[in-house]
């Protein structure tokens, strides 16, 4: 690895003090800002990981739920026998296996059959976990008692995103990073210079997955009570591609710039129009799509280059009427 | 046998509701992920005909199925053409057609909670008993079998006997050749997405004559709508209704031996499977 830049210095300093600002949040407010502040930095810490593994690839993981679902689970079974780091390290691992498995089963063709394939597995480990459940446990919840309280998980959730970034940092500078880059512009290209592309995916999509359960294992004890559907609800998936995709995927912290006001947005509608949240989510999907096709990161860097070319334009006619 | 012929009898409206996704996907090049929800606005539909109106669901399908194709083609006019246009490569309008219709998805779904609430619903149409081999099935199901029998067979006829069908299929195997022999690609293919809506649609009307819906069970089918559409091949009619056949009968036969709560997990191995040994499809030729 070569030594770090002094862009790279800068990025690693400024991502240092937002860390620090960040941590000072419970001392300000212990209760409804910081409950928002947890929600905000689950879901940051979701998208950052999501992004670590669709923002090069470009494909549409839902898996998100699916492995969120198995974190929190670990944790819920294991949190009366085992002590709770272990419980994260074996989230860590369920999730880097499920994503090995579906990744070996559908990165090596086309990326449709990923997106279908991932569309439905929350649901699907949703059935087999109640079924499991049903059939060799007798009751289809599972208590979380902690001493746990908001601020714990909340600074936990921000060692996770830190983690996270500072992972993908690592990966961007790294051999895999460069694959990826090369594959996210030209797969066959990439093929031809000797790049294991499947491979390369699967492992990325592992990283990726660990961290999503890591998370789910974290917020566990926020439930205190944990049952398939609300560990497997899928509208995480959702609303974590919404985010990533609000925000933009082209740089690590794109995602952060939709995390920030769409969490806040469905706090309130969840509070207010309960009934409205699937319209909204709809809505968003649209306005991704027509409006924002690379995220408000990506109508930012238009708007720059833009603004670049004109202040050139200006200056060449400047001197030309100087001539 | 019992098992045997409850799936089969399944299979039929599953046929419809692949089809009609297999038509979307394969000649409009639209991986339409909303599909499920034409087929719940359907059973809903249904349901308010024949609640309060005492309109028989089969008739029903006399308007079921001409409002779902004006409703499919006025989003694909509207909302999936411009996309299609933007498109540089079959890839991005891949991904712009997925979040797109995750985005009808949502805003169907969320109408119908609205509009219906999300309670689940039944009618009873026809629930007396029908003998087969001195075994009884609900007569609603049969009933329903034969008239996704009857359509699928209009459909074969329309794209292998007619002019206009044959179109379709040509625009299904080569969109640019289709163009060079006179076919107007973009139209044939706003009528195959519309097409598509009202085969599903009317899957969706037979279904809630034997079934219980609510309004956010569009995406189960959707996914089970996908994975026969994947098993049998893109665009393949045959082998949309064998996958249907045998996804439908392998579901009865998770859900009767083994636990009715397993029944995506019946689908998802078999997906598994195609993706496996087929990922062409069962009739598929390996493309190089």
């Amino acid at each position: 690895m070569s030594r770090l830049s002094q862009d790279e210095l800068r990025a690693l300093g400024l991502g240092a003090a937002l860390v620090v600002l960040a941590a000072l949040l419970p001392l300000l407010d212990q209760g409804f800002y910081l409950s928002m502040g947890v929600n905000i930095m689950l879901y940051a810490a979701l998208c950052t990981a999501w992004t670590l593994f669709s923002g090069p690839t470009h494909y549409i993981s839902l898996a998100t739920a699916a492995f969120y679902g198995l974190g929190t689970y670990s944790v819920g079974l294991g949190i009366d026998i085992l002590p709770y780091p272990i419980l994260l390290g074996i989230a860590a691992l369920v999730g880097a296996a499920l994503a090995g498995l579906v990744g070996a089963a559908t990165l090596r063709i086309s990326g449709v059959y990923f997106v279908i394939f991932t569309f439905g597995l929350a649901e699907l480990v949703r059935q087999l976990v109640t079924w499991t459940q049903t059939k060799f446990a007798t009751a289809i919840g599972l208590y979380v008692f902690t001493d746990f309280t908001e601020v714990h998980i909340y600074l936990m959730l921000l060692a996770l995103t830190a983690l996270v970034f500072l992972t993908g940092f690592l990966i961007n500078r790294s051999r895999l990073g460069f694959a990826m880059r090369i594959i996210g512009n030209d797969e066959t290209v990439a093929r031809h210079a000797g790049i294991d592309t499947a491979r390369s995916k699967i492992v990325l999509f592992m990283v990726s997955g660990a961290f999503i359960a890591i998370a789910g294992a974290i917020t566990a004890p926020r439930y205190t009570y944990i049952e398939p559907p609300s560990a497997f609800n899928p509208m995480i998936s959702f609303l974590v591609v919404i985010m990533a995709l609000l925000g933009g995927t082209k740089r690590l912290w794109g995602p952060l710039v939709g995390v920030i006001p769409f969490t806040i947005v469905m706090d309130i509608i969840s509070a207010r129009f309960p009934n409205h949240t699937s319209i909204v989510v709809g809505l968003a999907f649209f306005a991704i799509v027509y409006l924002l096709p690379d995220g408000v990161t990506g109508r930012l860097e238009q708007l720059r280059a833009w603004l670049r070319t004109r202040r050139a334009a200006g200056h060449v006619a400047a001197v030309e009427k100087q001539a | 046998m019992n098992i045997l012929i409850t799936g089969i009898l399944l299979s039929g409206t599953y046929a419809l509701v692949a089809l009609g996704l297999t038509l979307q996907y394969g000649v409009a090049r639209i991986m339409n992920l909303g599909n499920g929800e034409t087929l719940v606005a359907a059973c809903f539909v249904a349901f308010w005909l024949y609640t309060a109106f005492a309109i028989n669901p089969i008739l029903g399908l006399l308007i079921i199925a001409p409002g779902a194709f004006l409703l499919n083609w006025a989003i694909y006019a509207l909302a999936l053409q411009p996309l299609v246009k933007r498109a540089k490569n079959r890839g991005q309008l891949e991904s712009d057609s997925i979040l797109a219709t995750f985005g009808l998805l949502f805003l169907l779904q969320g109408l119908m909670l609205l509009g219906f609430g999300g309670e689940y619903r039944s009618y009873t149409f026809l629930s007396q008993p029908f003998e087969i081999f001195g075994n009884s099935y609900g007569l609603n199901r049969v009933v329903a079998f034969a008239a996704a029998v009857i359509i699928a067979g209009a459909l074969w006829f329309f794209l292998y006997r007619t002019r206009q069908g044959t179109a379709v299929r040509a625009v299904a195997v080569d969109p640019v050749s289709a163009n060079l022999v006179a076919i107007d690609v973009a139209r044939t293919a706003a009528f195959a997405f519309a097409l598509g809506g009202a085969l599903t649609a009317c899957g969706g009307a037979l279904l809630s004559t034997f079934y219980t819906f609510n309004a956010s069970m569009g995406v189960i089918f959707t996914m089970k709508a996908l994975i026969i559409v994947i098993m049998g091949g893109v665009g393949d009619v045959r082998g949309a209704v064998l996958a249907a056949l045998i996804l439908g009968i392998s579901e009865t036969l998770v859900a009767s031996l083994i636990d009715p709560g397993l029944t995506l997990a019946a689908t998802y191995g078999l997906f598994i499977l195609v993706l496996l040994f087929r990922p062409q499809g069962i009739f598929g030729r390996a493309t190089a």
